[in-house]
């Protein structure tokens, strides 16, 4: 057996940048969070105020509305592309001629960049020249403007994740398809099953432990999500409609210059995302145990 | 093979479905295209989706202004040097994890997951804290931090890129037999001659697949460049963006940006795709 320090050491050079980085940061926010530190009020210097910073987020309503985009947001988005891309699998399971090549091209929106795609779906929608707007209003007569109407702007933010991230979902789907065993499946069919019965009897609970990875980095992805969103309604627009948490720290806390403050509500946003992504994580583990054994 | 109507009907349909899903996915970026080839006057035009004259001013305006090459050469030297320093460092963590028993291995691989999870824009405010306040050195105009430099982003695109490498390289690592390592050691060799002689050869494809992918992300990366940098580290993300804010958008030349932008991935997609799955689920799902 080999030595363990040996271990640290070749593990020492990451540890040390992500905490420098990664965890550092939040240790010294965690510190600032307890004062009152802003650039442009009177005083430019920290006082202590203890948890004032805390009390005042809990009934922040900017940042209990962007919470509540964000989740609205992360739920639909989330759960349209499992269903798409479920069914999107299915269709790419068996062989056919062209099947590299749309599959390949379906792989495409995964790479390019957020923000790159903010602006793909900037083009099509704005008012004016976008092709989304004109089609819908020449050919449908509905009046479509995202810089105007809430609703128009969220179904069109969700539309672009759906854009964005399904074939992460079929790409994925297909590959646990794919890498079923065959065996329950023509048992079943011996025993006179139908395709439904198949489907939910035998696909989906094998397909458990795929479906929950897809949907833990689809979840925790989607929260995430500010580039693309940002890019296509200027900021979170119109009004509040589109603003999710980061979009409502990017933008709105942090130019205020109010690191006090900002540090409270960074600290609590991450303290969130540890928590669910915990929660998926150990729920994760536990299917995959149970499937396994 | 017999061809029934059934199975005609099916084919059909199956092609039917992904042709529409593949111009959904076309068509958006071939508009952007379509934009990109467009004078100012042109753009107010109907809607059409062929390019009859090509404006290739919106190009070349782009690529011979001196900020968006500088741009365009920071993103190259950033991600590049991110995705090098990224990719040794993850090999050399991901052997100690997985070959090494380590007190507490099973935490900080836990922990390195809820970095890349994390969401960034909470990063955004301790870091610059941390940037301008903390990592800096001497005073006035001698001063010097990390707030826009080449190295402040090359080290905090680590916080996603490392932890992403790590869950990547794990699984293959993982898949390289130990005893081909400790046959090396009864030789004498020592640790990091069995790095390079034994793993990286084998873990060669799942390298070069951590080090693309690192590359794509860090140059697709716009919330922290936009923060963390002000005038000279400024990357080609932040640039597209720049566009849209100025006041009276060229939308010719910002279409123009954003398909320069993007031309990476489409290579990475035709040459890599393979393993885009693999490496988007951190190894979870093989493909």
């Amino acid at each position: 057996m080999r030595k363990a320090r040996t271990g640290w050491l070749l593990l020492a050079p990451s540890l040390i940048i992500l905490f420098l980085v990664g965890i550092l940061p939040f240790i010294y926010v965690l510190y600032v969070g307890f004062f009152d530190w802003n650039l442009f009020s009177a005083s430019r210097e920290m006082n202590w105020t203890g948890i004032n910073n805390y009390r005042t987020l809990v009934f922040d309503e900017l940042f209990l509305d962007a919470l509540g985009v964000t989740i609205a947001f992360t739920a639909v988005a989330v759960i349209s592309q499992l269903v798409i891309g479920f069914l999107l699998a299915q269709l790419l399971l068996r062989d056919f001629p062209g099947k590299a090549i749309f599959r390949t091209i379906h792989t495409v929106p995964l790479m390019i960049a957020p923000l790159a795609i903010g602006a793909i779906w900037r083009l099509l929608t704005i008012p004016g020249f976008g092709p989304v707007p004109f089609v819908l209003d020449n050919w449908f007569g509905f009046d479509y403007n995202i810089g105007t109407s809430a609703t128009h702007a969220f179904v069109t933010i969700v539309l672009m994740d759906i854009w964005h991230w399904t074939p992460f979902v079929t790409l994925t789907m297909l590959a646990g398809l794919s890498s079923l065993p065959l065996e329950p499946r023509e048992a079943a069919l011996v025993d006179g099953a139908n395709r439904w019965q198949i489907f939910r009897f035998i696909t989906l609970p094998l397909m458990r432990p795929v479906v929950l990875t897809v949907l833990f980095i689809r979840i925790m992805d989607a929260l995430r999500t500010v580039d693309e969103i940002n890019m296509l309604t200027n900021g979170g627009g119109p009004g509040t409609a589109t603003r999710t948490i980061g979009i409502h720290i990017f933008r709105v806390v942090f130019p205020q210059t109010d690191y006090g403050y900002g540090s409270a509500m960074s600290l609590l946003t991450l303290y969130f995302t540890i928590v669910a992504c915990w929660l998926l994580f150990v729920s994760l583990t536990n299917v995959r145990r149970t499937a396994g054994s | 093979m017999k061809i029934t109507t059934g199975k005609v009907l099916s084919y059909g349909f199956t092609y039917l479905c992904w042709i529409v899903v593949t111009i959904i996915t076309i068509l958006p970026v071939w508009w952007m295209f379509v934009i990109s080839a467009r004078s100012r006057v042109e753009l107010f035009d109907n809607p059409t989706l062929f390019i009859e004259t090509f404006h290739i001013e919106n190009y070349t305006g782009v690529i011979n202004d001196p900020t968006f090459r500088e741009y365009m050469w920071n993103s190259i030297i950033i991600s590049t040097s991110n995705a090098l320093l990224v990719t040794v460092l993850a090999l050399l963590a991901t052997y100690a994890l997985s070959r090494y028993k380590l007190v507490g291995s099973d935490n900080i691989f836990f922990t390195t997951l809820t970095q890349r999870m994390a969401p960034p824009a909470a990063f955004l405010l301790p870091l610059y804290l941390m940037f301008t306040q903390v990592f800096s050195f001497g005073e006035g105009r001698g001063r010097w931090d990390l707030y826009d430099t080449h190295i402040g982003l090359i080290l905090l695109y680590c916080i996603f890129n490392l932890p992403f490498a790590i869950w990547l390289l794990k699984g293959m690592i993982d898949g390289i037999p130990p005893e081909l390592d400790e046959a090396a050691y009864v030789d004498g060799a020592s640790t990091l001659v069995v790095l390079w002689r034994i793993i990286l050869p084998l873990a060669a494809p799942g390298l070069a697949v951590t080090l693309i992918l690192s590359w794509v992300f860090a140059w697709n990366e716009y919330l922290l460049a936009a923060t963390l940098t002000a005038f000279d580290a400024r990357t080609i993300t932040t640039g597209l963006a720049e566009f849209v804010t100025v006041t009276g958008t060229n939308w010719g030349e910002m279409a123009a940006v954003a398909m320069l932008t993007l031309i990476p991935s489409l290579i990475v997609v035709a040459f890599a795709q393979r393993y885009i799955v693999r490496g988007l689920t951190f190894g979870a799902v093989k493909d």
